[in-house]
């Protein structure tokens, strides 16, 4: 059986609402769990096949120019290798963009970047492969580079796409009661997984079997057999576990092609696992960002003016800019709005998506701006926020789907104990540490992706879901399994999930925040048309069936699952966005309250406390959306006061590839977070009722802290993340 | 080079290229994947095993240097069917996501309550000689070689107290 779903209207009744399985939602701990906490759950890197070699990539060693000349000759006569395998047409320049359907750039004689694959080096063994990997020998002929973003930003070219205007900015600005105009900073960063990409590629005949580390396998398997020039049928490409993406792993890599290549040349499977630096060099990065954000107000704290305009660095050719503006563009109202981005043309790795692209950074300047204005009208952040909630967005007039903010900006406040907050800056001392408190909203638009999966019935009574969807730390395996268990009357014990594998159904893939809601509606729909069949089978109408604990019940009729006629008993569903992601602003909402302290001599900023509250309709498994958040919750502690890559100006090399050097939040930077849901459902978004929640965590958190640094210290720091060299200089002497 | 290692109470006759790691020859050798790569530097404890009951990052050490070393991987820490109370924690607290720096986490959190226990102070003890407590800061602080960028920190740590609250 098939059937699908186009959103074109809201759905206004969810048969999770009605079910009585009364499993959806619960706090239930991943089906997965035993196998990843045993070492059991196989990554990319971790099958082996007959006969594998293992190959190296090499990378430019310029920032740019072109390769001159590879000697492979000495390289071939050590021990071991089995060829240095090499294509300047198709070997990947540049990853893949999420959801590509084509080949991303191909081509690696001309050198765009600094570590840009050029070669692979493929031995009997690792340590061979890496040795030789090290000897090879390159000649190259060396270009001018753009490596300094200061001195190329005056040639930016803006993005037509992103820029638009409503009303007089410049007018509202100087008739305004309160005004900010200012400029926020941003560095690049990077995803940094904690697996590496990985890549075990082998063939059978003409087909290409890929076992890979990515996050969008149905669209992975388009990039991948246009890069080949196969047909899409020729490329399978599995990923059961995937050790964490953040963006990173939305689009094939270099060392997917490579090793497909090698293969191909060798006759026998190649596995290339890049390491640490090469995830740094030639992945995918979000680009730094400069934004100058411009808000103005009247008397009673009402926005008049909201502009946010932005510069993003993008290798020629590659049109992605980080929509900073995105969450600016509904969340406050204001007659008068400017946004837009400008591209400069850099010589760096691939600027993409990384985790929340757009709110993750754009946030930190809007909200920050926001205190700024809170602070010049004399009103508390948090009722300034409250009041320029806009009826409905701004700009297109559309009606918000759903969206609880004020009650989660009230709760949280209430609950972190705000309103004993002293607005005085450096007002609170403990010991040497200057302490203060900050807040933000975040906010995250809600998408659907076109979604399919299988789920069957089997003769045993137990449930089997498939599609091809990814789990890369979601929580995946476990909120299709409750959905299933929930609309079929089943134990979570009694449902199989298999994921990961492109002979199943396509699948939206894991990506801005969207797997979930649009993977689990497949899901759903598969299992409405099941229990249609089963009505059918019982010879009644639907709306009687009743299906729980393993039984199909309907009037008086009571027959287990497993009794049924399941010679097939199967439904495959697709989900499809409609009408409702045009007609209505999509978004989940929360805020985010924070306690930090800047130590009185150093300036370092520790995170004391942090308190999020979110509205983010359904939540399909309340202990992992909790695990969701605390990961956005602490890519924003990263992003605010750690995190930062850094190239060269001088020849384009990133300065700290490596996770000694880029400074990831450890356990000791994290205080116990607390995160709190609010009860919601959205019937515009999907059949289950539920909004994104991958990257809402991530939207605001920064600017809390960056809020809170302010009003520990009295030192405003526009410029991330916010190391203590920033704020040492201004440190208020102690009394 | 012809060798022996002890792991997981077995011991494994290997013939292994010197330059290889402790780390690589569990992985690629003995096709014992629990233990992960995710820097091949000592910078992030995702390959962390224990060494005669100490934890290490077996990347950063040769596998030729370990004859007649006790070595414990995940793998010889629980089973799926039979849990170490630490991997049922995990499990329990929801202390992972992605799930691939969890065996690293879970071996080394089981060193950290053994070196708890025989009392070694940490940079956040208040005293090097007493007692240390099992806070959420002292959990923190000894745990903060083992990186987790789905960043399921608070959790880990609440995993290990329950499971160190039971023990003393
Ligand atoms: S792989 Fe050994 S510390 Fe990272
Ligand atoms: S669980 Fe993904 S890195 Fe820790």
């Amino acid at each position: 059986m098939e059937t699908s779903l186009k959103m074109d209207v809201p759905v206004q009744h969810s048969l999770l609402d009605s079910t009585n399985q009364n499993i959806i939602s619960r706090p239930i701990d991943r089906v997965e769990g035993p196998l990843k906490v045993s070492g059991q759950a196989r990554y990319a890197a971790e099958f082996k096949l007959p006969g594998m070699a293992h190959g190296v990539l090499v990378g430019a060693q310029i920032g740019k120019g072109s390769v001159a000349r590879i000697d492979a000759g000495g390289v071939e006569a050590m021990a071991g290798v089995l060829g240095v395998v090499t294509d300047f047409d198709l070997f990947l320049r540049n990853s893949a963009q999420g959801m590509a359907t084509e080949a991303p750039c191909q081509g690696v004689r001309e050198i765009a970047y600094f570590g840009q694959p050029i070669a692979l080096v493929v031995a009997t063994t690792f340590e061979q492969a890496r040795h030789a990997a090290q000897a090879l020998e390159v000649t190259y002929e060396k270009g001018e580079g753009r490596f300094d973003f200061d001195a190329e930003q005056g040639k930016a070219q803006p993005k037509d796409s992103t820029l638009s205007s409503q009303g007089d900015i410049d007018a509202a600005l100087a008739q305004a009661h309160g005004r900010v105009d200012g400029v926020w900073t941003t560095p690049s960063q990077t995803s940094a997984a904690m697996e590496p990409h990985a890549s075990l590629a082998h063939w059978e005949g003409d087909s290409l079997v890929l076992y890979g580390s990515y996050q969008m396998l149905s669209t992975n398997r388009m990039q991948l057999a246009d890069a080949l020039g196969l047909d899409i049928e020729k490329v399978r490409i599995r990923a059961h576990y995937v050790g964490g993406g953040f963006g990173a792993k939305l689009g094939i890599a270099a060392e997917s092609v490579a090793a497909a290549l090698a293969a191909k040349a060798l006759g026998r499977p190649v596995r290339v696992v890049m390491t640490r630096q090469q995830v740094f060099e030639t992945t995918v990065r979000r680009s730094n960002t400069r934004q100058r954000v411009r808000l103005a107000a009247d008397t009673d704290g009402r926005l008049t003016a909201v502009a946010h305009e932005t510069l993003t660095a993008n290798l020629d050719g590659e049109d992605f800019s980080e929509p900073v503006s995105a969450a600016t563009k509904f969340l406050y109202g204001g007659a008068n709005r400017t946004f837009g981005n400008e591209i400069v043309r850099m010589d760096q790795v691939l600027s993409g998506s990384m985790r929340a692209p757009g709110e993750a950074v754009g946030m930190l300047a809007l909200e920050g701006a926001m205190d700024e204005l809170a602070e010049k009208l004399g009103l508390d952040p948090v009722e300034l926020r409250l009041r320029n909630l806009p009826d409905r967005h701004p700009g297109s007039d559309l009606p918000f789907s759903s969206r609880s903010l004020a009650e989660c900006l009230t709760i949280g406040a209430r609950d972190f104990g705000w309103p004993r907050r002293n607005r005085q800056p450096a007002a609170t001392l403990d010991g040497e540490w200057w302490i203060g408190l900050g807040m933000a909203a975040a906010a995250r638009s809600n998408m659907l992706i076109k979604s399919s999966a299988r789920v069957s019935l089997q003769p045993d009574g137990r449930a089997l879901v498939e599609t091809d969807m990814t789990d890369i730390g979601t929580g995946t395996y476990t909120v299709l399994a409750q959905i299933t268990a929930e609309l079929l009357g089943l134990r979570v014990e009694d449902v199989a999930v298999h994921l990961g594998d492109t002979t199943f159904p396509p699948a939206s893939g894991s990506g801005g925040s969207f797997g979930a809601a649009s993977a689990g509606s497949s899901v759903y729909l598969a299992c409405e048309k099941l229990r249609e069949a089963i009505a059918g089978q019982l010879g009644g109408d639907v709306d009687t069936l009743v299906l729980s604990d393993g039984m199909a019940r309907m009037g008086n009729i009571s027959v287990p699952l497993a009794d049924l006629d399941t010679g097939p008993l199967d439904a495959t569903a697709t989900i499809e966005p409609g009408e409702t992601g045009e007609n209505f602003v999509q978004a989940a909402f929360g805020a985010h309250f924070a306690e930090v302290g800047v130590n009185a001599h150093t300036g370092e900023v520790r995170v004391r406390r942090m308190e999020s509250t979110f509205a983010a309709g359904r939540i399909l498994n309340e202990k992992t959306a909790t695990s969701q958040c605390y990961g956005g919750i602490v890519f924003g502690i990263g992003g605010a006061l750690t995190e930062e890559m850094i190239h060269d100006t001088r020849h384009g090399a990133i300065v700290n590839r490596d996770l000694a050097e880029y400074h990831l939040p450890v356990n000791a930077d994290v205080p116990q977070l607390k995160v709190r849901f609010l009860e919601e459902r959205d019937h515009a978004a999907n059949p289950l009722l539920a909004k994104g929640i991958g990257e809402l965590g991530i939207s605001g958190a920064g600017a809390a802290l960056a809020n809170a640094v302010y009003n520990a210290c009295g030192v405003r720091v526009r410029d991330f993340p916010i190391t203590l060299d920033k704020l040492i200089a201004d440190l208020p002497d102690l009394p | 080079m012809q060798m022996t290692l002890a792991i997981n109470g077995a011991d494994h006759a290997l013939d292994v290229d010197p330059r290889t790691s402790l780390l690589d020859v569990l992985r690629d050798h003995l096709d014992l994947t629990g233990s992960k790569k995710g820097c091949d530097h000592g910078q992030c404890g995702a390959c962390t095993v224990l060494l005669n009951g100490r934890r290490i990052n077996s990347c950063l050490t040769l596998a030729v240097m370990h004859e007649g070393d006790e070595i414990v991987t995940i793998e010889g820490l629980g089973t799926p069917d039979a849990l170490s109370p630490l991997q049922a924690a995990f499990v329990a607290h929801d202390g992972y996501q992605c799930g691939y720096c969890t065996p690293g986490q879970i071996c080394s959190a089981t060193a950290m309550l053994a070196e708890i226990k025989a009392g070694w102070p940490s940079h956040v003890s208040d005293d090097l000689e007493g007692a240390p407590e099992l806070s959420a800061a002292e959990i923190s602080e000894r745990m903060s070689g083992n990186i987790c960028r789905c960043s399921a920190y608070p959790n880990i740590v609440d995993a290990i107290a329950d499971v160190g609250r039971d023990r003393s």
